[in-house]
């Protein structure tokens, strides 16, 4: 079947999908956005966390069809999404949103990187750049859409707040902490900005 | 396999009727794991999403009409007030992801003896609201668990809502497992006091075939309640009362040994659980209906 749906604020369209088909198996291969990560595929890990209408979900367990009309935000459109909610609110013009290309090409290379590439971030991939608390990354790009998402509604979390927001998302370094500081960070840098 | 996509109430009833063994999918939690683990491959998949009445609430004098697909995450946020018991079980659901999706009917449809809402819905007292082509029925939850993963509804039916009588008195939720986020039940048990019609109703999960009320405990605490007066005194209840209940609680389950935990552990953990939720909701009572003088 062919599934027409909004990915990082541009319109897509899906063919050949199998009816039984996740979400995130369309994301990940036959849109080729591999930032959504596979891997427990029942919903316990959290690492293929996405924004559906807006409401972070586990994207293996949204069937495709379900996805019709609406409107998914993944870890690749995250930076213009934050930008554009820092800027307008919300994407306004139309002229927002992350292009599959670019989405496919997106890697976090901040703008102080030595490289001199810079890549625009958004505030909390640069927290979790600056606290160290990306260890081996697969369950970081979960993470950051679901504590994006708590920041969003939430600018000054407690400890017990950042805990409940991202008790869906396991990360099998054991690197909590780090994370930890990382949402802080950004929810302080979020403060001072206001 | 055959994605159906019914924009109404109306045609998702049509083509359950057409197609019997279609399969419900609204937040996903269960079908989508069944589905990618290659446990099930259903003939046609009914997508309940773009049913917007599913999605909604009423509060009633006496009951909430809780449609099928309200997310547990909504329930958190607006219902605790009128169904504590259930909020606080949702709060027990998996993580905020999977609260964002999953709701009530899919716990009910799905009828695992481990869905977190069924003991509060058998301790708050509800009936589910099940429609088919030939008519609208409301199943008392009583009357619903048929079966390890069996329900009452007939093949053409789907869960509309859930009836849930608004709380009366106070409710508590207690649940067992290895962790506090992302974990299936090892049992659970869901205690609501009516001082309405002066009864207490409880609900057992993980530790039968079925969801269960422990209703010779029921019968006895309510006879020790209002032998002893203790709904007009406020008194506290007598330690060797308690561990009768407890004990009769435990007596209510039929467990298993599975990967979880023995039979023996989920009796024990039962019969902890109803004294702990008879314990903290009695003194919510008594803090609020006990006589002012003499509460040291």
């Amino acid at each position: 079947m062919r599934v027409n749906f909004t990915v990082n604020g541009r319109r897509q369209e899906a063919d050949d999908v199998w009816e039984g088909e996740s979400l995130l198996y369309v994301l990940r291969e036959r849109m080729g956005l591999p930032g959504s990560k596979n891997a427990c595929e029942q919903g316990e890990c959290g690492s293929c966390t996405v924004r559906l209408d807006g409401i972070p979900v586990c994207s293996c367990l949204v069937a495709a069809g379900q996805v019709e009309g609406r409107e998914v935000v993944t870890v690749e459109g995250l930076a213009d999404y934050a930008k554009q909610r820092a800027e307008h609110g919300s994407c306004g013009t139309g002229a927002c949103g992350t292009s599959v290309d670019e989405a496919k090409g997106w890697q976090a290379k901040p703008l102080d990187s030595q490289t001199g590439e810079g890549t625009q971030l958004a505030p909390i991939q640069q927290a979790f750049i600056d606290a160290g608390a990306v260890q081996c990354g697969f369950c970081t790009p979960g993470l950051l859409v679901a504590a994006d998402e708590m920041l969003e509604h939430n600018p000054t979390p407690s400890d017990a707040d950042i805990r409940e927001a991202l008790s869906g998302n396991l990360c099998r370094c054991t690197g909590y902490e780090k994370i930890m500081d990382a949402v802080r960070l950004a929810a302080a840098r979020q403060g001072e900005a206001v | 396999m055959d994605f159906l996509r019914p924009a109404s109430w109306e045609e998702a009833l049509a083509a359950k009727a057409e197609h019997p063994t279609a399969v419900p999918i609204a937040g996903g939690t269960d079908v989508m794991v069944e589905i990618n683990f290659d446990h099930r491959r259903p003939e046609y998949l009914l997508d309940l999403n773009r049913i917007g009445d599913l999605y909604e609430w009423e509060v009633g004098a006496d009951s909430v009409r809780l449609g099928a697909s309200v997310p547990y995450t909504r329930i958190m946020e607006n219902l605790r007030g009128e169904l504590p018991g259930l909020s606080l079980a949702s709060h027990t659901v998996a993580s905020p992801q999977i609260r964002n999706r999953g709701g009530v009917g899919g716990n009910l449809g799905t009828a695992s003896p481990a869905g977190d809402a069924h003991p509060a819905l058998l301790a708050a007292g509800a009936e589910v609201e099940a429609e088919s082509v030939r008519g609208t029925r409301l199943i008392p939850i009583d009357e619903f668990y048929t079966g390890v993963k069996r329900n009452a509804l007939a093949p053409d039916e789907l869960i509309r809502a859930v009836h849930i009588k608004k709380a009366d008195g106070p409710q508590q939720y207690s649940k067992v497992g290895t962790r506090n986020a992302m974990v299936i039940a090892v049992c659970a048990f869901g205690l609501a006091l009516h001082p309405a019609t002066r009864t207490v109703r409880t609900g057992i999960g993980s530790a039968a075939p079925t969801p269960v009320r422990a209703k010779a405990a029921e019968e006895f605490l309510n006879a020790a309640l209002d032998e002893g007066g203790f709904w007009e005194s406020g008194k506290i209840i007598t330690p060797s009362v308690a561990k009768q209940f407890a004990d009769l609680c435990a007596a209510a389950c039929n467990p298993i040994d599975d990967v979880r935990g023995t039979a023996s552990y989920r009796r024990h953990a039962v019969g902890i659980m109803a004294r702990r939720t008879l314990t903290w909701t009695w003194e919510s009572y008594r803090g609020t209906a006990a006589p002012t003088e003499g509460v040291a």
